[in-house]
């Protein structure tokens, strides 16, 4: 597999069994992203997005097929190297933020650096940095119930930056928000791409999302209808 | 640490759940320390007392003397040995004289054991002076339970027959001239005491005993030829097999309680992880590993453990220092038990059971926490995160 390629999958094809019934979620996808990209997997409900961003990102493996995640095999590996692989080069976004709720915003986005075993000057240094770019400092001590839902989810872009990931897999980012966080939260995100080169992986149906985004997917039945790419200008102009 | 932090957040987030596990275990936790810390404190009042007021440093019996078999009393008696007489004479050791006899109070026949003691022995807590310097031929000395039996009283003159060493029958008007209060049954129920010397001279057993109690420091165990040593496992090993019997009741008590404090956190936990299924995906998404999150789950509910200890060590603390000190005050009820009690208990709460109670409550909690908390190993991460919750 190409080196250049942060990931790369092929002949990724994932059946779920439900009863006597077989679902095929993913069928022979060859796919390679580059770093820095900013690209979304789109479909209709059950097109297969969900299932390989959670195969990308380790939480699933492939029924057939490989997937090289950061020179990785992610169907070969462990649930240890599984979690380290998530731990030390991922970030997660989600759809419902899943922010631990006895945690304040600080110590939320201080928990991925809390499992890496980050030294406590480094980490708050971090934590601060990562709440500015999502200019959410002054909130570093609320808890997520304290928060609007834009905001949380800008908590959880911060706690999916804040170890400076090569990878972030946001599944349906802007679902339960309205237009102007949702724009707020995409410039965010758009920005972090720039800065830090980290690579954005988005699965979404959000026109919202697509309209940032510099590489679209198109997945139909589990397979790759059509991967474009989209001009710059187009995504500035939006 | 990080798991800690995130355990105690969770605990504490659980609100009135958490501290209604906590509150439950303690009263388990509480009520163990308290109950084990009376049954000792029971062992070692009445095993003290017994020691006290019977068995001193212990006693050579006369090899045919059995307490339970009143038939071998008119055997067992002998000559003391010369060891034992050195030590009587050094007022080191106490000789017995024990003898199946008959009491007629008002008339009526009551079987008796007639023990001899010497009026002047200072080694047993025993109130034998009272027999000193009596004019009467025969005084005697009894306890209050046999003088409400008997209907005795200090004054009263009441006939015992007994045999003498040649086995004639012979009897005497004794005069009752003290009656002890005590709390020791086994010197008291049915027992007649009058001097030595003076029973020794009518049985014809003249230097002859049953048994002899050692001083409470005397060094004992010396083999002799035709008495058998009995030491203090011996000689309350009844009281020990009577505290240990009543301690498994509670036991038994203890545990159904503490089944049911397992029993809250058990479905605490089984709760908490169907409740809590996306929190575990999105710690996995987050690098946590499997077992990590087992650990986290399994901490959690053993942190219930903790609370309760320091839940119980508030409210428990003060009334364990108070029946430590005040006492338990327990009536005329317990003196049926045969227990040499008193009218007061004082429990004995030592480090060591405070810590191996601590213990225990905390290693049932924490592997009563884990066992829910396998399922997490067989969670797909994809499904936690999709759960609603």
């Amino acid at each position: 597999m190409d080196n250049n390629f942060l990931i790369t999958t092929k002949d990724l094809t994932k059946i779920y069994t439900m009863g006597h019934e077989k679902i095929t979620a993913l069928d022979n996808v060859d796919l390679n992203f580059k770093r820095a990209e900013f690209a979304g997997l789109v479909g209709p409900s059950g097109s297969g997005k969900t299932t390989l961003l959670n195969i990308v990102g380790s939480l699933d493996v492939p029924t057939s097929g490989t997937v090289e995640v950061l020179g990785k095999n992610v169907e070969h590996l462990t649930h240890k190297q599984a979690a380290e692989l998530r731990n030390q080069h991922m970030g997660f976004i989600f759809q419902t933020f899943n922010l631990l709720p006895v945690y304040s915003v600080f110590e939320n986005v201080e928990f991925p650096l809390l499992l890496l075993g980050m030294p406590a000057h480094e980490r708050k240094k971090a934590v601060m940095d990562a709440l500015e770019w999502v200019g959410l400092a002054d909130r570093s001590k609320s808890r997520p119930a304290q928060l609007s839902g834009g905001q949380s989810q800008r908590v959880a872009i911060a706690r999916a930056v804040v170890k400076k990931p090569e990878l972030i897999l946001a599944d349906e980012p802007t679902a339960n928000l309205d237009a102007e966080n949702s724009h707020h939260i995409l410039q965010t995100m758009e920005k972090l791409n720039r800065e830090l080169n980290t690579t954005f992986l988005f699965s979404t149906h959000d026109e919202k999302v697509i309209q940032y985004l510099r590489r679209k997917i198109t997945l139909f039945d589990g397979r790759v209808a059509k991967d474009e790419l989209i001009q710059p200008e187009k995504s500035k102009e939006n | 640490m990080v798991i800690f932090k995130l355990a105690f957040r969770n605990l504490v987030g659980g609100g009135l759940r958490t501290w209604l596990n906590a509150l439950v275990l303690s009263f388990s936790f509480v009520l163990i320390i308290f109950t084990q810390g009376l049954y000792r404190g029971m062992d070692e009042r009445v095993s003290r007392t017994m020691i006290e007021a019977e068995y001193g440093g212990g006693q050579y019996w006369q090899e045919h003397y059995d307490p339970y078999d009143p038939l071998t009393l008119q055997d067992a008696h002998a000559p003391i040995p010369e060891y034992l007489q050195d030590l009587i004479s050094e007022e080191r050791a106490l000789p017995v004289l024990v003898l199946q006899g008959t009491m007629y109070p008002e008339g009526r026949i009551t079987p008796v054991l007639i023990k001899g003691i010497d009026p002047g022995q200072k080694i047993l807590n025993f109130p034998s002076e009272a027999l000193r310097n009596q004019e009467e031929e025969l005084p005697a000395l009894i306890g209050s339970r046999m003088a409400k039996s008997t209907g005795l009283e200090i004054g009263d003159y009441v006939t015992i027959r007994w045999r003498d060493a040649n086995g004639t029958f012979d009897a005497r008007d004794a005069m009752i001239v003290h009656i002890m209060k005590t709390t020791v049954q086994s010197i008291d129920n049915n027992q007649i005491w009058v001097p030595i010397q003076t029973l020794q001279g009518l049985t014809d057993m003249p230097g002859e005993a049953t048994l002899v109690v050692l001083a409470r420091d005397e060094e004992a165990g010396k083999s002799l030829s035709g008495w058998d040593f009995k030491d203090h496992d011996f000689l309350l090993s009844d009281i020990k097999y009577m505290v240990q019997s009543k301690s498994i009741g509670a036991t038994i008590f203890y545990f159904i309680l503490l089944l049911l404090a397992m029993l809250a956190i058990f479905d605490t936990q089984i709760l908490s992880i169907f409740r809590r299924r996306k929190e575990i995906g999105t710690l996995i998404a987050l690098g946590m590993t499997r077992s990590r999150v087992i650990r986290l789950f399994t901490l959690e509910g053993a942190l219930h453990g903790i609370l309760a200890v320091l839940v119980g060590a508030v409210y428990g603390a003060p009334i364990l220092i108070y029946f430590a000190t005040k006492g338990w005050a327990i009536g005329q009820s317990f003196d049926s038990y045969g227990f040499a009690l008193g009218e007061k208990l004082l429990p004995t709460y030592t480090a060591g059971l405070v810590l191996v109670t601590t213990l225990i409550v905390l290693i049932v909690t924490t592997i009563v926490s884990y066992l829910p908390t396998r399922k997490i190993g067989k969670l797909e991460p994809t499904e936690a995160l999709r759960s609603l919750t």
